[in-house]
């Protein structure tokens, strides 16, 4: 009994294969799942992997949110299922209300593509269950539009609700109060916008990756009812 | 059915930081421009659009920019309408 | 139907040429027709002035699949492991437009590589500029590195490596020289369209006036006054549908569907329609009613050398064309049946019903001009070898080192690399900031190592030797990483070929780059010529471009730069000559200097070195390696102290230790190594007829040469500005 992953592929993404290469090494079954389909197959997991979905046209994520296999998505977000949003990801859950706030340009406007620490705020998670607090993670960001930003008051309740699951160690990009990644409230999606599937090997840089995504191959294997005794 | 010409402007909304805007206005005094401030950048969206009437586009433009055009958690805008239908009643807004 | 007797001339066709294709076709020419002609025996596209050099120049190997004169070379690197290898330019493009010029140059060479059947995997981007004190320059830089990073992120293929070099003679034209390395998919493509009755699809994006006459008009003229008004010519691209055209061309060829593939680039739809039939002694006859178009009112000719990006012709069964034209649709990529492939030997080109263009294909493709031009030693060679080489000691060691690596040729290039994304497919085992990037293939557990070089200041000072430089320093690159150099790919970036001095560098660097491949036997399996690099009559240095390929095996196996543990040895390999400051950057950036000669290059000793490199970083037996080039050891050494931020101490010996500081002797190559391995190291080097000597150890906080002192913050920290300082936060030229 394995973890079972889609990975939702819209037109313009491009980290779903080092996605599907990442999740499998942990263990988890993965399956394309191509944007214009109206059901998901059977998963655990969803994922929105990081790319240029649909060119970024007119905002990033903007026009993704459309797709018809969205409403496939919120369903399985609905039903309290893990649902994480990798960069393009995370602006795509941004653009279509299933997280707070949004993504704008880099402080500095140029494209960064380097490693990051991020420190994990709320370990516990269906995200975090192998992490403790304030550990500290060396992965990797790639992004343009990685600046979050919500209103004051929006960012109180996510503070208070423990809804702020990574921060920067050093904000790279501008980013409201050095937000890294978010959960919703009810704690079954999230959004970050550094690259997990990129830092899960230590001959490309780092591991750290691994911990996020085995966190939530864990949390799924956790949640399957026990094999029947013999 | 009336023809109309829509021109939307999307911006970011006050209070929010505009590094593209704030560039802009550091790099003009270096041609020469002084006097020059509050400066913001955003993006033109020009369409026609068929309606029956004025409102009945300003209701669509509307609902457009709140669901599609502009992202209301970080953008503004505002939009103009011309007529060009060849309807006598109507001339330009 | 004949036109007023300049209009050949407006398109770039000499008297002389026009006449040929008179004679050719036993008439004249339609409109439609001269304007093919006038792509496809351009410069850019027909080779005219550099075909009887280049055919001098070694193309075969055991491990070379495809050479010269396809999309693209192809090298096995592995029992059933294939990569596809090209570099490209767009020069003239990106002085105009620089954004869009660097962008498209990137599509166009990813295109190159997918018409061989290979998914684009990894690019670099060898860039030379003017001095960036001018604000135009500065310009450009931004707009080239924006576009590139814009363009390559987009599509999803990691940048990783490349070049920026700062030198007077590149201020008014640029050099955009973009290489890519793919892997072949499932089926090795080729250009050939053998079988009449198969059908011609064209698919990818609308057709537009882009670039009409880019060919004729901007590759093949140098630029003047008027140059800025050439602006409407540049094409814009689009790298999402890019995107989609890589994923459905390779979902294409998965399922067996097409028969023979050609990209789109200079001279549009002439192009491949006249290539493909040519080399598969077909015809072809196309409808130019079928092309998607994104203009109105376009004429034939326009539609036939349009240069609009994100294009493919493939060459189907009849049966395959539903399925095609499905998969497509799939992806959202337009596709129309443009024609179908005869048995004529000619290119039949309707439109609206009529027939516009009538020409043999052979006559398009192949026998276009072949031109001897005249070559000429320059009269003021003799002068600038005679010239200072700035060997003069500094007034400081210590601020002279720091000018150094703070210069923005010598200085880190993180400003640009950091807005590539360098990491894309997992594959990126040594990036950006190395001697060469080293990409595990994926899918396989194999990795190659690739590096551009192109010492244009000393092919000024000889073109012979300065190629041979070029070819050497690029496999000293690969194999300092612990790979094998295997083949390269080329790029040769002139001034004027009308001018008898360039065409003279033109022969003496092909015959450098030639006698070096043979000495290293890396065959060359392709490149691309850019000539008319000049302004006002002032023609570049003779800048050939060297893309080494290099075969590592074991990704573990690759050497990093950086020094790793406080007490390891600092090794240098090969021997110095103390007086080899000829076209130096000691000599330029201290002493104002570039004259002289190359150093003298032995290939023996070149070889050598590059056995050991290559057998020790196998063994084992290196912690970190690195070679030695501009700004000899003492930037060398401040490199791997650099990359690792760990200190170093070294005795520098001589009685002007600034000799053994900033020669720069060929050949040579530092590694460090645990002091327990000093003397398996030595003994390596020894076996290999290389000289080795222990000059140091990796050690505290201090760039410590013994002769001077400085500490590694502030050395760093003014290696860290160097470049970006020049270049502020500017908001790209297209800045959404």
């Amino acid at each position: 009994m394995t973890a079972r992953v889609g990975i939702v592929v819209f037109p313009g993404s491009n980290c779903e294969l080092d996605c599907r290469r990442s999740f499998e090494r942990l263990g988890a079954t993965t399956e394309f799942v191509w944007h214009d389909d109206r059901e998901l197959p059977d998963s655990d997991i969803v994922v929105l992997p990081g790319g240029f979905a649909h060119g970024d046209y007119l905002r990033t994520g903007a026009l993704a949110r459309f797709s018809p296999i969205m409403n496939a998505v919120v369903r399985h977000a609905d039903a309290g299922k893990l649902l994480i949003g990798i960069c393009n990801g995370f602006q795509v859950l941004c653009e279509a209300g299933l997280l707070p706030g949004a993504l704008r340009k880099n402080e500095g406007l140029k494209f960064l593509c380097k490693w990051t620490e991020l420190s994990v705020e709320v370990p516990g998670t269906p995200f975090t269950t192998r992490a403790e607090r304030h550990q500290r993670l060396r992965i990797p960001i790639n992004h343009f539009e990685g600046n979050w930003y919500a209103e004051p008051d929006t960012l109180e309740r996510m503070r208070a609700d423990d809804q702020i699951v990574f921060r920067y160690v050093r904000n790279p990009n501008g980013s409201l109060d050095g937000v890294a990644g978010i959960s919703n409230e009810r704690g079954n999606v999230l959004g970050l916008m550094p690259h997990p599937e990129r830092a899960c090997e230590a001959l490309l840089g780092s591991e750290d990756g691994a911990v996020i995504i085995g966190s939530m191959l864990d949390h799924v294997m956790n949640m399957q009812p026990s094999p029947a005794a013999v | 059915m009336a023809n109309f010409m829509a021109s939307v402007h999307v911006l970011l909304r006050p209070g929010i930081a505009d590094p593209q805007g704030q560039t802009i206005e550091r790099a003009l005094p270096a041609l020469g421009y002084e006097g020059v401030s509050e400066v913001r950048v955003g993006k033109v969206i020009e369409f026609n659009l068929e309606a029956t009437d004025e409102t009945e586009a300003a209701s669509k433009i509307g609902g457009m920019c709140e669901g599609l055009l502009a992202n209301p958690v970080i953008e503004s805008y505002t939009w103009d309408l011309t007529s060009v239908s060849v309807d006598a009643a109507r001339g330009g807004t | 139907m004949s036109q007023t007797e300049t209009v050949h001339r407006d398109l770039g066709l000499t008297d002389d040429e026009f006449n040929a294709i008179c004679d050719r076709l036993g008439r004249e020419p339609s409109y439609t027709e001269l304007a093919m002609f006038s792509v496809m025996w351009s410069e850019h596209c027909s080779y005219k002035s550099s075909r009887v050099h280049l055919k001098t120049l070694p193309t075969q190997g055991e491990r070379i699949l495809v050479g010269p004169g396809e999309g693209a070379g192809i090298i096995e690197v592995a029992d059933g492991v294939a990569v596809a290898w090209k570099i490209e330019s767009h020069n003239h493009p990106s002085f105009v437009e620089p954004f869009n010029g660097a962008a498209t140059g990137v599509g166009g060479i990813v295109r190159d590589i997918l018409s061989m059947g290979a998914r684009p995997i990894a690019l670099m981007d060898p860039l030379r500029f003017g001095p960036l004190d001018d604000a135009r320059t500065r310009y450009v830089v931004d707009g080239v590195v924006h576009g590139i990073s814009s363009y390559g992120n987009s599509i999803g293929v990691p940048t990783v490596g490349g070049e920026a070099v700062f030198e007077d003679c590149y201020a008014e034209n640029p050099l955009v020289n973009v290489a890519c390395l793919g892997i072949v998919d499932t089926k090795l493509m080729h250009g050939r369209a053998e079988v009449p009755g198969q059908v011609a699809i064209l698919f990818g994006s609308s057709t537009g006036r882009d670039g009409i006459g880019g060919a004729s008009v901007l590759a093949s003229a140098e630029f003047d006054q008027d140059s800025l008004e050439k602006r409407p010519s540049v094409q814009v691209g689009d790298p999402f549908s890019e995107k989609l055209l890589i994923e459905c061309s390779l979902e294409l060829i998965r399922g067996g569907l097409v028969a023979s593939f050609q990209d789109l680039g200079a001279g549009g739809i002439s192009c491949p329609t006249s290539e493909m039939t040519a080399k598969g002694g077909t015809g072809i006859r196309i409808d130019l009613d079928e092309v998607h178009r994104r203009e109105p009112n376009m004429e034939p000719f326009e539609v036939m050398i349009s240069e609009s990006q994100e294009r493919m012709l493939a060459v189907v069964d009849a049966a395959d064309v539903a399925e095609v034209l499905a998969v497509c649709g799939k992806w959202g990529v337009e596709a129309r049946p443009l024609g179908e492939i005869t048995k004529t030997g000619k290119v039949e080109v309707s439109a609206g019903g009529k027939l516009v263009a009538d020409v043999p294909s052979l006559a398009l493709a192949e026998e276009g001009p072949v031109y001897e031009r005249p070559i000429e030693r320059p009269r003021w060679l003799a002068d600038i070898n005679a010239a200072p080489s700035g060997d003069e000691p500094p007034e400081h060691y210590g601020r002279t080192f720091i000018r150094m690596v703070s210069s923005p040729q010598l200085a880190s290039k993180r400003w640009i690399w950091e807005q590539y994304d360098h990491m894309i497919f997992l594959g990126t085992v040594l990036g950006p900031g190395g001697d060469a990037a080293v990409i595990r293939l994926p899918g396989t557990e194999t990795a190659v190592a690739i590096s551009t070089d192109g010492p244009g200041r000393l092919c000024m000072l000889d073109p012979y030797e300065g190629a041979r430089h070029a070819v050497a320093e690029s496999a000293r690159n690969v194999a300092t990483v612990g790979a094998r150099p295997t083949a390269i790919t080329n790029c040769l970036n002139f001034g004027s070929p009308e001018r008898a001095e360039v065409m003279w560098q033109f022969s003496e660097v092909v015959r450098g780059i030639s006698d070096a491949c043979r000495d290293l036997n890396t065959p060359v399996t392709g490149g691309n010529v850019s000539f008319y690099n000049e302004t006002n009559s002032r023609p570049i240095y003779p800048t050939p471009v060297i893309g080494m390929l290099g075969i590592l095996g074991d990704p573990a196996a690759a050497v990093g730069i950086g020094f790793q543990d406080e007490g390891d040895a600092i090794v240098l390999l090969g021997t110095t000559e103390l007086g080899d400051f000829g076209g130096s950057e000691y000599g330029k950036i201290i002493n104002g200097a570039i004259g002289g000669v190359p150093p003298h290059l032995d290939m023996d000793s070149e070889r050598a070195l590059h056995e050991v490199l290559v057998t020790g970083g196998h063994g084992g037996l290196f912690k970190s390696a690195h070679d030695l080039s501009g700004g000899g050891l003492a930037v060398a050494l401040a490199e791997c102290s650099f990359a690792s931020q760990r200190g170093f101490s070294v005795q520098v010996g001589g009685t002007e230790p600034y000799r053994a500081l900033y020669s720069e002797t060929p050949s040579r190559a530092l590694v460090s190594c645990p002091q327990a391995a000093v003397d398996e190291v030595l003994a390596l080097a020894g076996h290999g007829g290389v000289a080795a000597e222990v000059i140091g150890a990796v050690a505290g906080d201090m760039c410590d040469f013994s002769v001077f002192a400085v500490t590694l913050e502030e050395a760093r920290s003014a290696w860290e500005g160097g470049l970006s300082d020049h270049l502020s936060a500017t908001m790209g030229p297209d800045g959404d």
